[in-house]
């Protein structure tokens, strides 16, 4: 299905920069580092409420998170720096030496 | 408890420069009392947490886990290394200048492969300088004189929350009195971004076009008319309307981020940057500069650069300096499964990086330098605590805009600088080396 499939951007966010001093096992940065920012539209297409898990699919891996309406547009998703996003992203690099971290294809849909 | 009541030792230290992110504000001022941070005046909210929290979630030095004393760590790590046939060395962004130069040092000794956070930021950047060349300024000349100022993929909002007020956006200069009012901003992603509501335009383009853009930007700067009616999902008369301000301004000044460095293209997309804005030099005075991440992350890549030619990602195997991303950068090294040892310096590399690669890195022996407690010291066979560079070591950072800046050291550590650190592994590798029997150690480690 066409409505599952989306660019993941990820990046940095303040309160992940700011939760990252409390360490990385702290409520507040594992709060903000599992929240996918979507689209008000594209949650209602995927049926989901705020606040529904999601599993992200990626060519090299997958992450179960939170979804959550931001300012993005439709067909975009966005996401924090951090573990889950490790989850996501691959290693090759095109012999660049940077993988590709933003920009990534990725299908959301409902979990449990 | 040391602490005696009712004497109270209260210092004010000024002009204390932030290690926390590209901007390096050396405008701070830090209460201390009784050797602690008490109070952080004229940071923003990420410097002010760098502060206050620094004492929050502090490593330990330990062996194979088990406690050890710092004397036993830099033993285990030098043998680690002196043993390691391919061994990396990578971080390194978060520590002071000469720490930085010591671990080239290192590489050179033990032939390592030496990369920083850089690699999987602004390498392509850097590389993309090093290709084309790049017209640039200090912040300080933005402040004074920019009256135009673009942020392309990235976002200072929440990346670097006092650029704007110090130096892009509101800031008052020399022939900026009025501040906002005598600049137009405008910021360009694929997302508004926090950024979007100090601009005075946005404009939203799709993921992975900025080097489409770019090229039809350069073609419409030569007089070219273009076919398409739109590039990157805007229409070509609104890039037609941005070259007319890019043109018309008397000072301009393009900042990017990782929005281009990290997507398809990676560092064409700033070659095609820095060339739309070089060949802009022909209408009007126009710069670029990319929005640097880590607090001295510009002072590793000048090191470096100074000391072997290339910015990183430079092999010290062969005695000499090799330089090759895509092969000798901490992403195809460890996703390849290369390299033998590794030196984590000021990073937490297994909380950054990709699935494969981290997994790698769990799988060799590995040494973590850093003051905190990271996903790498969790699994790291030797942890070797520090001095946090910028609060309880000083040193000197330079500024994302290639300023050297003195970090002063507010509070005192039990723990040892990086330098330091570096220096003792040194120095036990190279007695390793000789093997007690005086022999001079050769450039290039042992296999020369």
């Amino acid at each position: 299905m066409s409505e599952r499939r989306f660019t993941l951007i990820t990046g940095r966010t303040t309160k992940q920069g700011r939760s990252v001093h409390l360490g990385k096992g702290a409520r507040e940065f594992l709060d903000e580092i599992s929240t996918l920012q979507m689209n008000p539209k594209d949650i209602e297409v995927l049926g989901l409420q705020e606040g529904d898990q999601v599993r992200l699919s990626t060519r090299d891996g997958s992450a179960v998170v939170k979804c959550k309406k931001g300012d993005i547009p439709q067909g975009l998703v966005f996401i924090a720096y951090g573990g889950f996003v490790n989850a996501l992203v691959g290693s090759d690099t095109q012999a660049t030496g940077m993988p590709n971290t933003k920009g990534i294809e990725v299908e959301v849909e409902r979990h449990g | 408890m040391a602490e005696s009541v009712g004497v109270k030792e209260v210092k004010v230290i000024e002009g204390v420069t932030c290690p926390f992110c590209g901007v390096t504000c050396d405008d701070l001022v830090v209460h201390v009392e009784n050797g602690k941070i008490k109070e952080v005046k004229n940071a923003c909210v990420l410097g002010k947490d760098t502060f206050m929290h620094h004492l929050e979630g502090w490593a330990t030095p330990r062996i194979q886990g088990k406690p050890a004393t710092i004397d036993q760590c830099i033993d285990a790590a030098a043998e680690i290394l002196a043993k390691a046939k391919y061994p990396l060395i990578y971080g390194l962004d978060s520590t002071e200048l000469q720490a930085q130069r010591k671990s080239i040092e290192l590489a050179d000794l033990i032939g390592a492969n030496i990369d920083h956070t850089s690699s999987v930021c602004h390498a392509p950047s850097l590389q993309a300088v090093q290709t084309v060349g790049i017209s640039s300024c200090t912040v300080g000349e933005v402040k004074n004189r920019a009256d135009l100022v673009i942020f392309w993929g990235c976002n200072p909002a929440e990346a670097h929350p006092r650029h704007p007020s110090r130096y892009s956006v509101t800031a008052k200069g020399l022939f900026t009195p009025k501040g906002k009012k005598d600049r137009m901003v405008i910021h360009v992603d694929v997302r508004p971004t926090p950024t979007a509501r100090m601009a005075d335009a946005f404009i939203q383009i799709k993921p992975n076009s900025d080097y489409e853009i770019f090229s039809a930007l350069r073609a419409l700067l030569k007089g070219h008319e273009l076919d398409q009616a739109e590039v990157g999902g805007v229409a070509i008369d609104e890039w037609k309307t941005l070259l007319e301000k890019m043109k018309s301004s008397k000072f301009g000044i393009l900042y990017w981020g990782m929005g281009l460095t990290m997507t398809r293209g990676k560092y064409l997309n700033i070659v095609a940057l820095l060339t739309l804005t070089q060949e802009l030099n022909r209408f009007t005075k126009f710069q670029a500069a990319p929005m640097r991440g880590h607090g001295n992350v510009v002072g590793m890549a000048q090191v470096l650069t100074w000391q072997t030619g290339f910015p990183f990602a430079v092999n010290m195997s062969r005695g000499y300096p090799r330089f090759n991303p895509g092969e000798y950068s901490v992403a195809d090294l460890l996703a390849h499964g290369e390299v033998d040892a590794a030196l984590i310096l000021a990073a937490d590399a297994i909380g950054n990086f990709p699935a494969k690669m981290a997994e790698h890195l769990r799988s060799i022996p590995m040494i973590a330098v850093d003051p905190k407690e990271s996903e790498t010291t969790k699994v790291a066979t030797v942890v070797i605590p520090t001095a946090q560079a910028g609060i309880a070591a000083g040193g000197m950072a330079y500024r994302m805009d290639h300023i050297p800046l003195v970090m002063k050291k507010v509070v005192d550590s039990p723990y040892p600088s990086d330098r330091e650190v570096l220096e003792r592994i040194i120095a036990k590798v190279v007695a390793m080396k000789n093997g007690g029997n005086g022999a001079p150690v050769r450039a290039g480690g042992a296999r020369g």
